[in-house]
């Protein structure tokens, strides 16, 4: 937020709707143009129309519903596996400097790989089965997960620390009553990154691994050259990803009610 | 038993690849349920006594030892009461003072009861499932010294305890440690830099040098505080008026200033 004073209620109405409508004017003066022919920029309305459309009438075998559905269950396996593996990683690794130095070469090297280039293994080793995505969307979503986890957990004010350690705890309990909650903040800010990567990667593994979900209907309508339902697709997932950033945020809340003092 | 002693206690730091004396050598004994303060100016050392007494800090030449056995690391038998309270803010103050009770193997009833003598002994009822953002400084504080008391421990360790505390909670809160203290006598090692606060507490005051940290003088304070019946005084300001503790504060003033040591307070 640098410096920036927050908005007040009409304010933020105000430029909002500004922002959208923009958005959506460009869109329509770019149709108009027919800078890109009509048939593979839809206007605004078209879409609107296929959405509802879609909600209501199956397309590749399933509603619009049922292919979120099918998405969001993938995506929550890869990712909860994601959070169950990198946060008792990451605190492990702010606490000992061997489980650190251990995981470390691995972990840089492969955090520079985009998750997508796991897709040709994806399809080798899981066919079209539910592994195929999980794969890929764990690929995106635990780098962001681990990362955050240890980069909350190393700067856990030491006394902290000490004070657990002068009060007889372990390495067990320094990590799930001190790290973990003191690194909570961080790690909401990791899932909230992660899951933002782990719902992208999932989207482009459906294109090739999987016969359903979101990304599978996009690639139907791109091939049939219906472009509005691949924009549908986009709709879909720009909300649902939002959904989720929300519901992390809220989470947050939840998780952190104290104050530091 | 637990006498607290320094054998020949070095700690040096690396700064940059220089490397510099903390802790220049220090031979001292805290008896058994003795109640000693050091005092000195900031950068003395004093705190880095303290820590390798808790095992969160190591000599680097030397050994500490208490109840005649070397200090390793730190345990419940040496609890600190830190100056920035350190209190968990993500737990309750019930789970604070609980903390140190879940390593140890007794009943639940057993722990609830230790908690509960606790919490009346610090005045801290009604605030159990308070958070410490919620509490004033002072209030932080008791919890911190009902989570270090809860574990009987032999030895206190005390880092400037009330240093965080406003003038007048502070005042309180040194009355209420003289009552523990007498009621429940334990090995003390308190540190501060206020020299009023060690004159009234300790039963020995140690004057500690600036860099390298040296022992400048150990003022023997029971006799006198026994002679000229100090404790017959409830209030601290009744006792700071009487002569032989101004005249033991001068002292200690004095002993501090002479080396052009410099005094935070």
């Amino acid at each position: 937020m640098a410096d920036q004073e927050r908005l007040n209620q009409g304010e933020f109405i105000l430029w909002t709707g500004l922002g959208i409508t923009s958005f959506v004017g460009f869109w329509y003066i770019f149709v108009l143009l027919g800078v890109v022919p009509k048939q593979f920029l839809p206007p605004p309305h078209e879409v609107v129309v296929r959405f509802v459309h879609l909600l209501q009438e199956p397309f590749s075998g399933y509603t619009l519903l049922a292919h979120i559905a099918s998405s969001f269950q993938r995506f929550l396996y890869g990712f909860l596996l994601a959070v169950v593996i990198g946060v008792p990683l990451g605190l492990l690794m702010a606490l000992s400097k061997y489980a650190n130095q251990l995981f470390t070469p691995f972990f840089e090297s492969i955090r520079f790989v985009a998750p997508i280039a796991w897709v040709p293994f994806a399809a080798l080793w899981f066919g079209t089965g539910i592994g195929g995505p999980i794969l890929v969307i764990f690929m995106g979503a635990f780098p962001p997960v681990l990362i955050n986890t240890y980069r909350g957990a190393i700067h856990v004010d030491r006394k902290y620390l000490e004070a657990a350690r002068m009060l007889g705890a372990g390495k067990l309990r320094l990590m799930t009553e001190v790290l973990f909650p003191a690194s909570i903040p961080s790690i909401v800010a990791g899932l909230r990154i992660s899951a933002g990567l782990g719902w992208q990667s999932l989207v482009g593994a459906e294109l090739i691994v999987a016969s359903s979900g979101v990304g599978y209907m996009m690639v139907k309508g791109q091939a049939s050259i219906q472009t509005d339902i691949v924009m549908s697709g986009m709709i879909a997932i720009g909300l649902i990803g939002l959904l989720i950033d929300v519901l992390l945020r809220q989470a947050e809340k939840l998780a952190v009610h104290y104050k530091e003092v | 038993m637990a006498d607290i002693v320094f054998d020949s206690v070095q700690r040096s730091f690396k700064q940059g690849n220089k490397e510099f004396l903390a802790v220049g050598g220090i031979d001292f004994t805290v008896q058994d349920k003795e109640f000693v303060a050091i005092v000195g100016p900031s950068g003395c050392g004093k705190t880095t006594c303290l820590r390798m007494v808790a095992g969160l800090d190591m000599p680097s030449k030397g050994t500490v030892l208490v109840g005649g056995k070397k200090v390793k690391g730190p345990g419940p038998d040496r609890a600190v009461v830190f100056q920035q309270f350190a209190l968990f803010p993500w737990k309750t103050v019930q789970e604070n003072i609980e903390f140190g009770l879940k390593s140890m193997s007794m009943s639940t009833t057993e722990k609830q009861e230790k908690i509960a003598r606790l919490v009346s002994l610090m005045g801290l009822e009604g605030y159990e499932q308070a958070y410490p953002h919620q509490l004033s400084g002072g209030m932080q504080q008791r919890v911190a010294i009902a989570r270090a008391y809860v574990l009987e421990p032999e030895v206190l360790l005390m880092d400037e305890p009330f240093g965080a505390l406003d003038a007048q909670t502070r005042v309180v809160m040194q009355e209420e440690l003289v009552r523990l203290a007498r009621k429940n006598p334990k090995t003390v090692l308190f540190i501060t830099h206020a020299v009023e606060e060690a004159v009234y507490l300790a039963d020995r005051v140690v004057v500690m040098s600036r860099r390298p940290g040296l022992i400048r003088e150990v003022i023997d304070i029971k006799p006198i505080r026994e002679k000229e019946g100090w404790n017959t005084y409830s209030r601290i300001e009744d006792v700071m008026d009487l002569s032989s503790f101004v005249q033991l504060r001068s002292q200690i003033w004095k002993l501090l200033r002479e080396q052009n040591l410099g005094v935070d307070h």
